[in-house]
């Protein structure tokens, strides 16, 4: 089998089972600082409760993005030599402020945010998990910001012998101009998933106890981020899109399946089979103009399809558009969750309606395929670049001969599926345990902390 | 000379440095873990770096992603060259960071967690000496690109490295447990430390000679005069130092031994850098043909000149968070 393909299956793989952990943990994290936030507050015992419980899972996700993602660390280097030897001088700074800047504020707080709540006390404690929230998304700046680079490469030189340099600004390039359109749009979708994690899991219990009071409080929390950050997350998605056809016209074609040029305004395709090799739609099912109204703000627009790009330079259309669909449905999925729950909530019947706690459930794992969805079309709509338009898939990779390539691969499928799993395993028994009124902490032992007078601690027991 | 390139020389060699001095111990636990009673004796020994582990495993991204970033061409030509090994070791790292959380949460499966765990410290210890035995015999090279094969560092040579850096780690491990840990425990800790030691001091000088016998750039790197003078106290304080080890073990002291542990490791990298210096891959590449333009390299000064000390302060902060003796319901 041809080297090229593997080296590309196994970052896929590897990339792809990464990003689930830290879709939920950048999620996670900040949702746990909102919680022990309201426990410093308020006092109330459902705040310390849902922390502790979150908290458990929490941690097996941390683990599991952690070890995943030293593997990204050295998959660039492994299996795309090449793109590291001409690209690193401008990506490899970026990487190393992710380390210096968000790594370590993570690594260095998780300990104390995990085990420490007994020896440095509450506010210490709250400043951890605080330290360790902001960690998670200094990291997505970064690491989005070099791959917003390889998508809209700006700011760069290109050195004789055809390495890539960087130029005389960084902010140019740290801040290119895919940056601000994915970052908003990955960190709203990591709010999203956890959202729909949270609620579903809030939304199990209550179909068994509707009663049960942690239970509800993290169902409605989720229902409140989902009806808020849904909607915005669509409007943050157009705009992406506008500026993706404005930079990677040739990504935007293959998500609206798009193989003609349309001068008078061209239809969306809401459905249909792309076959590249003939460059048409099969069985295409359109609303006429209605791309050209969403892209350009008029019907009559025209638009450019692929018959404008060479076959050698044009992105898989198939898996493009299709997982394109998979993302935005979802997307429109959640947002209705979001609508149903502010009426519901409206009504009074939020935690009474078992209809919308099923629809919730359902949902729970919704976030994460959308963003695997969304990350298959921005990096498959790339191709058949690493570096859009500057340095092909083609041209990056190691010189490795196809056995050891293949051989790592299955090694690392072997281990993923079963260490991974296991953990998505352990994940899902942890929240399969119904929200009580006594969590443990992570040590197994109630929270020593209250400090040294003993009010806290009854004033706590007193509101649980 | 002192230009942007040495300091990240300098830099990298620190996280190296950093990793192995913070890492080895608790890959040493998990090289010790099977020897160690199943029951109270494990958790303790887990329990005294579950708060830290990711921390200390933060080094070795730092020296993967900084070589990256300062020395692309190094980390295209090292990272093919010394595929396998590498791939081994993160599969390892996998294996063992996992475990941490999934022994807890798993009761009924934790002798495979803890088989994990053992496994996969032994492992990436291992792979990490295989690496640096792959990378110190020399590396085929051509251009810009690694030429030679995939079992290119698969020799004597590298096994020797491998088994050294097993010892080494777990002689930290059990330093470590004869500070953090009491009773039986810490006896036990203290007996492996004793052994670990001769025999570390045996593998040091094995891969020492071995190294001379390498090639005559490293024996003219080490036996030529003058510098004779001045290499020649490596392996001398290397004696000394072995020697308050074993001194301050038998006093009992709790943190020397350690301390002296890690200066045994000191050392062994210094002698390394005597090996190689100036070059990154040795007798191929110097420093300076691998490095960065002075605009990367300048860029990520200001940032690690910024950083590592706040990146120092609040390690040091956490790591006295958790001092002292673990217990068993400890952290867990």
């Amino acid at each position: 089998m041809d080297p090229l393909i593997l080296a590309r299956a196994q970052f896929a793989f590897t990339v792809s089972f990464h990003f689930l952990f830290p879709a939920f943990s950048i999620g996670l994290a900040s949702y746990l600082a909102v919680l022990e936030a309201l426990w410093l507050r308020t006092g109330q015992g459902v705040y310390a409760n849902l922390y502790r419980y979150w908290l458990k899972i929490f941690a097996v996700v941390f683990a599991m993005g952690v070890v995943s993602g030293l593997v990204m660390s050295y998959q660039f280097g492994t299996n795309w030599s090449v793109f590291s030897d001409k690209v690193g001088p401008v990506i490899g700074p970026l990487m190393a402020y992710e380390v210096l800047t968000a790594f370590f504020l993570e690594a260095g707080f998780l300990g104390v945010m995990l085990f420490g709540i007994n020896k440095v006390g509450r506010k210490l404690h709250f400043v951890a998990t605080l330290a360790v929230a902001v960690g998670t998304f200094i990291s997505a700046f970064w690491i989005l910001s070099v791959n917003s680079w390889m998508q809209t490469p700006v700011g760069y030189e290109i050195a004789t012998d055809g390495r890539l340099l960087p130029g005389p600004s960084w902010i140019a390039i740290i801040f290119n101009p895919s940056f601000p359109y994915r970052l908003v749009h990955t960190v709203l979708a990591a709010y999203l998933t956890t959202a729909f994690a949270v609620g579903g899991v809030g939304a199990w219990h209550m179909l068994r106890d509707a009663a049960n009071p942690g239970a509800r409080k993290m169902f409605s929390m989720a229902m409140w981020m989902a009806a808020l950050v849904a909607p915005v997350q669509i409007a943050a998605g157009d705009a992406h899109g506008l500026n993706t056809l404005a930079h990677q016209p040739a990504k935007v074609m293959a998500m609206e399946g798009h193989f003609q040029s349309h001068p008078h305004g061209a239809p969306l395709v809401l459905v249909g089979w792309p076959d590249q090799a003939h460059q048409r739609m099969i069985g295409a099912i359109e609303i006429p103009k209605l791309s050209s109204l969403i892209l350009k703000h008029d019907p009559d627009a025209p638009l450019k399809g692929l018959d404008k790009v060479p076959l050698a330079d044009q992105p898989p259309v198939a898996i493009v558009f299709w997982a394109f669909r998979i993302m935005v449905g979802l997307g429109f999925a959640m947002a209705g969750i979001g609508l149903w729950s502010l009426v519901a909530r409206a009504r009074g019947t939020l935690y009474g309606s078992p209809l919308l706690h099923r629809a919730a459930v359902a949902m729970g794992p919704a976030g994460f395929i959308a963003v695997l969805a969304g990350w298959v079309v921005t990096e498959t709509g790339r191709q058949p670049y690493t570096v859009y338009g500057v340095l092909r898939t083609a041209h990056s990779a190691s010189p490795l001969a196809s056995g050891v390539v293949a051989t790592s691969l299955a090694a690392f499928a072997l281990v993923y599926f079963t260490v991974f799993g296991m953990g998505i395993l352990y994940i899902l028994r942890l929240a399969g345990h119904p929200p009580h009124a006594h969590e443990t902490t992570l040590d197994g032992t109630p929270i020593r902390s209250a400090g040294i007078t003993p009010a806290p601690a009854i004033i706590e027991r007193a509101a649980v | 000379m002192i230009d942007l390139t040495v300091i990240w020389a300098g830099i990298i060699g620190t996280a190296i440095i950093a990793y192995v001095v913070l890492d080895g111990f608790d890959l040493g636990i998990g090289i010790l873990f099977p020897f160690l009673k199943v029951g109270p004796d494990r958790d303790t020994a887990m329990n005294s770096i579950a708060p830290v582990w990711d921390g200390n495993e933060t080094w070795l991204v730092l020296g993967g992603g900084g070589l990256l970033a300062a020395f692309p061409l190094a980390y295209a030509i090292i990272l093919p060259a010394l595929y396998i090994p590498l791939v081994t070791m993160l599969l390892a790292l996998v294996l063992r960071g996992v475990a941490f959380e999934f022994r807890w949460r798993d009761p009924a499966h934790r002798a495979f967690w803890d088989t994990a765990f053992a496994l996969g410290s032994t492992l990436a210890a291992a792979a990490q000496g295989m690496a640096l035995g792959g990378l110190l015999q020399g590396v085929n090279v051509s251009g810009r690109a690694f030429v030679g094969g995939p079992l290119d560092w698969l020799s004597p040579f590298s096994l020797l490295t491998a088994l050294s850096l097993v010892l080494g780690y777990a002689l930290l491990g059990a330093c470590w447990l004869n500070w953090k840990t009491t009773g039986p425990l810490q006896r036990q800790a203290v007996t492996y430390a004793g052994r670990f030691g001769i025999l570390l001091l045996a593998a040091i000088g094995a891969v020492s000679v071995a190294t001379l016998n390498l090639g005559p750039h490293y024996q003219s790197r080490w036996l030529a005069m003058p510098q004779l003078l001045l290499t020649a106290q490596v392996p001398l304080a290397t004696l000394i130092v072995t020697f308050l080890f074993y001194r301050s073990l038998g006093l009992k002291h709790e943190v020397q031994p350690f301390l002296w542990a890690l200066s045994l490791f000191g050392l062994s990298i210094l002698g390394l850098g005597i090996s190689i210096w100036p070059d990154v891959v040795p007798a191929r590449l110097t420093i300076w043909q691998a490095a960065a333009p002075p605009r990367s390299q300048a860029f990520m000064l200001v940032g690690a000149s910024m950083m590592v000390p706040i990146i120092l302060a609040y390690t040091g902060w956490a790591y006295w968070v958790f001092r002292g003796k673990v217990g068993q319901d400890g952290y867990h």
